[in-house]
Order: structure tokens, then sequence, then C-alpha cells
């Protein structure tokens, strides 16, 4: 009798839990993978086969920008990582009190705004009219203004910037728990400032890390608006193909194929990152 | 000695604000012997031991180390090694990595450093391990982990903040011979910070008492147990017993003091701020102290007291005792020979005054 009440009341404790799952997560992905499968014949029949999956490696177009996409958010997970490590020490181990907190918060304060509207605001400082530049020609640096917009950089600062949160936040947890002495004596030792990083520090940060860098990651791979808003001509993001067959190709099934690729390049690159960094995904996200 | 000596320190201060918590502190420890700093918590011990580590630097004063001074050298530089309170051993490296990380700080070939590991590992009675993850050694055996780690370097002088203080009773009692035996084995000097008296009296040679960032005495344990310098040492070294009262007069190094209740008793003097008609205050151990129901030995003096209660702890049995309204405790011998003692009872309580300490009431 008192178990079946239990295991009741953890059914519906786990309820909202995996309505989540599957009707948010499990269902649209499971009809996205069918729908990649479907080849339209005539307007209103339809066959089976791998034909948009065909078009993705034969369309030099699609898989260029799709490893250009991956390249890109792996450099700027990485980018984010080296931006987010000392600012993680200095509010993990060097700030105390109050100071810590609102460290914290500036950290957060960015993502009271819309990603829009701090993606525009990183578009006020870099366009040819924009702070930047004509702070440079009143420096007497450049003659003329500078278009800084546009261009791969400008997409990899937004991009950097929108992450950083994402990246301090776990690397400032697992900083926090580690224990002062054991840094000391890493140097008591006989250990320098790079073998203390290197050999104490960073293993000991590692579940941080790569959880940070999982977040940025996928983060990074799945970002529209700024890839949009501030790449130019040459710097595509993957997400921008897909929207483009979805919405203005209406071609749902190649839009389908290239999302599922997309979640396929996500996962095998998480996976080789955590094969690389010998963690796994229960402790890292434990 | 001297500068030849180990370590020798000299003025050392260390302000934090305007406290002092090192406070012009000089030492000197001789090549191989163990040292021990006792003290409260609170007293400036573990500030010392990070300035003779290198983590910390004295605003005044010079530490030197087998003659070279060290004030300016990196802790990574030092030829001194630390045993943390909580071990710090790196959690995310095996037990041979643990002990090799200095080995290879110094760029020893893999090959001499596996033989040093295996050695030393062998030396400190934990053959084999080195592929084990620290946690999942027992306290003890970590204990050795983090002093291996240590003496495999071969410092001149190993210095130990409290390593003891994480371990049961009877393991902490088992690591005091060890760490004694390991000091003799290998030679190094050893500085140990440490609050529990028991530890630094059974392991040092030297003992230094420290208070309030000063050394008030500095001895090896017996004279410090014997003949306490001050009335602090003489109260936090063992335990003690003070009665206080007026001095009547003082002849061949003794003194005569009539307690508050017009009892007349003696002990050695102790300090050379005594006065007749002044305050003083006379200490003696609990296992100095006789019960005697009637025959007293010449020369021993004594005093009533009216019995509280017994306090039974098998060789450290006790009986509580009131006299001149401040408590008094004496040992009750456990060869039979303890009268029966019921609460309210009247006993007298004798000594030899050469096992008394009689300090001035005013004496630091």
């Amino acid at each position: 009798m008192k178990s079946s009440v239990s295991r009741l009341s953890l059914w519906l404790l786990l309820t909202p839990f995996l309505l989540w799952i599957v009707l948010l997560v499990l269902l649209p992905h499971l009809q996205m993978l069918r729908v990649s499968f479907q080849v339209r014949e005539s307007w209103d029949t339809i066959a089976w086969g791998i034909e948009q999956y065909q078009n993705f490696f034969t369309e030099s177009y699609y898989w260029r920008t799709f490893v250009r996409t991956g390249v890109m958010s792996l450099f700027t997970t990485f980018l984010t990582l080296i931006i987010a490590f000392p600012i993680a020490w200095y509010i993990a181990r060097l700030a105390r009190g109050r100071s810590k907190g609102i460290l914290f918060l500036a950290c957060l304060i960015p993502f009271w705004a819309s990603e829009l509207v701090r993606t525009y605001g990183w578009m006020i400082l870099l366009r040819e009219s924009g702070l930047f530049s004509s702070w440079l020609q009143a420096l007497g640096w450049v003659d003329g203004p500078v278009e800084m917009l546009y261009n791969d950089v400008a997409v990899i600062i937004g991009l950097v910037y929108n992450g950083l949160l994402f990246m301090v936040v776990p690397l400032v947890t697992t900083l926090d728990g580690m224990d002062e002495n054991l840094v000391e004596a890493g140097y008591d030792l006989g250990g320098g400032h790079g073998t203390v990083l290197r050999e104490i520090v960073v293993p000991w940060a590692m579940p941080g890390i790569v959880s940070g860098c999982i977040v940025v990651f996928m983060l990074t791979l799945g970002s529209y608006l700024t890839p949009v808003l501030m790449g130019g001509k040459d710097s595509a993001w993957f997400t921008e193909q897909i929207f483009t067959q979805f919405i203005t190709r209406f071609n749902w099934e190649q839009g389908a194929a290239l999302g599922v690729l997309l979640l396929v390049l996500s996962s095998v690159i998480v996976w080789l990152g955590l094969k690389i960094s010998g963690q796994s995904l229960r402790k890292v996200m434990g | 000695m001297g500068m030849d000596s180990d370590l020798f320190c000299e003025g050392l201060v260390r302000r934090f604000g305007t406290n002092a918590a090192v406070d012009h502190v000089s030492l000197d420890v001789p090549s191989g012997t163990f040292f021990s700093i006792l003290g409260p918590s609170g007293c400036g011990k573990t500030t010392l031991l990070r300035l003779l580590a290198g983590f910390d630097k004295p605003d005044e004063g010079d530490i030197h180390i087998r003659g070279q001074r060290m004030n300016d050298v990196p802790p990574n530089r030092r030829p001194v090694n630390m045993v943390f309170q909580h071990l710090a051993l790196f959690p995310t490296m095996t037990v041979g990595d643990n002990i090799g990380y200095g080995l290879k700080r110094r760029k020893m070939p893999l090959a001499e450093r596996r033989k040093r590991i295996a050695r030393v590992l062998e030396q400190v009675g934990l053959p084999d391990l080195e592929h084990r993850n620290p946690q999942e050694l027992s306290g003890g055996q970590r204990q050795r982990v983090a002093l291996a780690r240590c003496l495999v370097l071969e410092p001149t002088l190993l210095l130990l903040d409290e390593p003891l203080g994480a371990l049961d009773l009877k393991l902490r009692e088992q690591m005091k011979v060890e760490l004694k035996h390991l000091q003799k084995q290998f030679g190094t000097t050893f500085v140990y910070i440490t609050h529990d008296q028991s530890e630094a009296m059974v392991m040092s040679d030297q003992v230094a008492v420290m208070r309030d960032g000063r050394f008030d005495q500095v001895a090896p344990p017996e004279e410090l147990y014997r003949e306490p310098a001050t009335p602090f040492v003489a109260g936090f070294v063992g335990d003690n017993n003070r009665l206080s009262g007026e001095l009547v007069s003082v002849r061949d190094n003794l003194a005569d003091i009539r307690l508050d209740d017009g009892v007349l008793v003696q002990g050695r003097v102790a300090s050379d701020d005594l006065q007749a008609g002044h305050r003083a205050e006379l200490y003696i151990r609990p296992e100095s102290l006789v019960l005697s129901g009637d025959a007293l030995s010449a020369g021993f003096s004594s005093m009533q007291a009216k019995v509280r209660t017994t306090l039974f702890d098998g060789a450290n049995s006790r009986v509580e005792a009131e006299s001149c309204g401040q408590p008094v405790y004496a040992r009750l011998p456990q060869d039979g020979s303890a009268p029966r003692l019921p609460a309210d009872s009247s006993i007298r309580l004798a000594w030899n005054p050469a096992l008394a300490r009689v300090f001035g009431a005013d004496s630091p």
C-alpha cells in the first residue's frame, strides 16, 4: 500500500519533466529526423530517400559553411575560456565579500537586455560611423571612417561576449571549491607559476572548464542573431542556412536534414571533447 | 650554532594592521633536531610558519637557513618543504605523481624518479601504493604520503602545520611516535607547530611556547614541564593548580606564601619580581600533590581542602577539591592506595616545595 503511494507520487513528480522531454525535445526531433528523409516527388506524393543529405555533400556552399561554423565555434569557445579564466580566478580566489557579489552581478548585467539589444550595442560601437571609428579618427590614427562590422572578427567578438557568463559561472564554482593550500603546496614543492597552473589548477578546474566549454560551444554553434547581424556576406553561419530552408524557401525537408546534421556535429564534438579531456558527462554536469 | 644551524631567525616581526602576529621572534634550530612551536590558537604560530615557508614576508628581521638569508627567496626556491594542516595532497594525481611532483620540477629523469618514489614509500611504510588515488587512502596513509612527498626532496627543513589534527585519538598517538622515528631515520630538521602540548612534548627535542606573537620559553620538554619560566607556560604545559596568596619572605630560593585562608605554604622561587607583602601565585601540579591522611614527610607544605567530586579516568583519575574558593585538582593514584573520598569530606593535600613554582602576581 505504502509503496504504491510513494510510486504514484514519484510518477506525479516526474510528470512535468517527462512531458518536457517527450513533447518538447524527443517528439520534435524525431519528427525532424523523419521529415529529413522524406523526398517530395510532386506536390502531394512523398517518398523516402536521402536526397537532402546528398544535396548537403554535393553543394559545396552547404558543407563549407558547416565546417566554417564548426571551426569558428570551437575557436570562439577556446577564446571565451581564455578570457573567462582570469575573470573567474579573480572572482573565486581574490575578490572578498561584497566585491565578489558585485563582480558576479557585472557579468550578469548584459543578460538583462535581450540578445538583440546586446548585439545592436556592439554594432553601435563597431560600425563605420560608430564610437570606435570616431575615436580612432579623433586620435588621428586613421584618416577616414573604419568599418569594423560585417566580418569574422566582429562575429567572434559578439559570440564571445554572449558566451562569457556561461563560462565564468562553472569556472567560479569549481575554483571556489579549491583548497588554497593546494596552490601553496604546488609552489612549496618547487613549482613555478606555469607549473602550478598546468599541473594543479587546470586539472582541478577541468570539470568546470569542460562544462563551460560544452555550454558555450552549443550556444555558439546554435546562435543565429549575432552572426546574422554582425557577420558580412562571407561570414555565413550554418543556422542561417537552416532558417533560409525552413522560412524563405519553405523547403522543410532540406531544413530538417541540415538541422539533423548540426545536431550530429554538436554531439560528436562534445563527445570528442569529453573523451580528450577524460571527463564524463555525469562528472561535468553533476 | 648561530648562523651555522639549519634555521636561524632574528627579530622576526609580521604585522597585520597595528597588531603584530609575530612580534620579535628569534629562534635557532640545530641540524637534525625536532623543534616544536606550541601555543594556543591565534598566538601567531601559523603566521610564523608561513614566514619560514616563504608564503609571507616578515616586516622586520631575518630568516637564515644554513647560513643563507632567505627573506627574498620565493617558496619554490627555498630548501624548505611543508606538510599542510589538511595535507593538500593533489587530488587529481596518483600517490606516485604526488610524490614525483617535486622531483619532476628538478628535471629528474623518469627512471630515477620511479626509484626514489618507490624507496620513499617503502621508508614511510606504504610500499606499492604509487598507483592509488589519495582519496582511496585512510587518514594515516594520507599523512604518510604527505610526509613522503616532502621528504623525497631531502629538504633542509621540514615544516609541519598541525598535521595530526584531523586524525582520531588512537591514530594520533600512533603517528606521534612514528613521526619521531621518521625524523630520526631521515635526519631532517623538523619544525612542528601545534596547540596540543602532548604532541609537542612527546616528539620534540626543543619546544618553544608561543603567546601573543612572542616566545615565552624555549626549552626541552622536560625542562618546560619542571621549570616553566612564566605563569603562562606553567598553566599551558601540563595541568597546574594555581594558589594565590601574599608573599611573606624569601630564603634559600624558597618562598613562603600565606594563602588567603591563612595557611603558610612554600614553593620554589620562579621569577625575580617577588617582594614581601606583594601578591604571589604558587603553581603546583596535580601529580605533585599527595593525599596525606596522617604521615607528612618533613619539609612538605600542606593545606586543607574540601572534596567536591572525584573524576575517574583510569590512570588520569583526579579528585576535584576546593580551597579558598578555588578548585584544586590532585591525581588519584590507581595502585590501591587512594582513600575513598566522599563529597564534602575534608582532605589534606601536601607537596614537596621543590616541585612548586612561585611567581609574582604581575609576572608576564
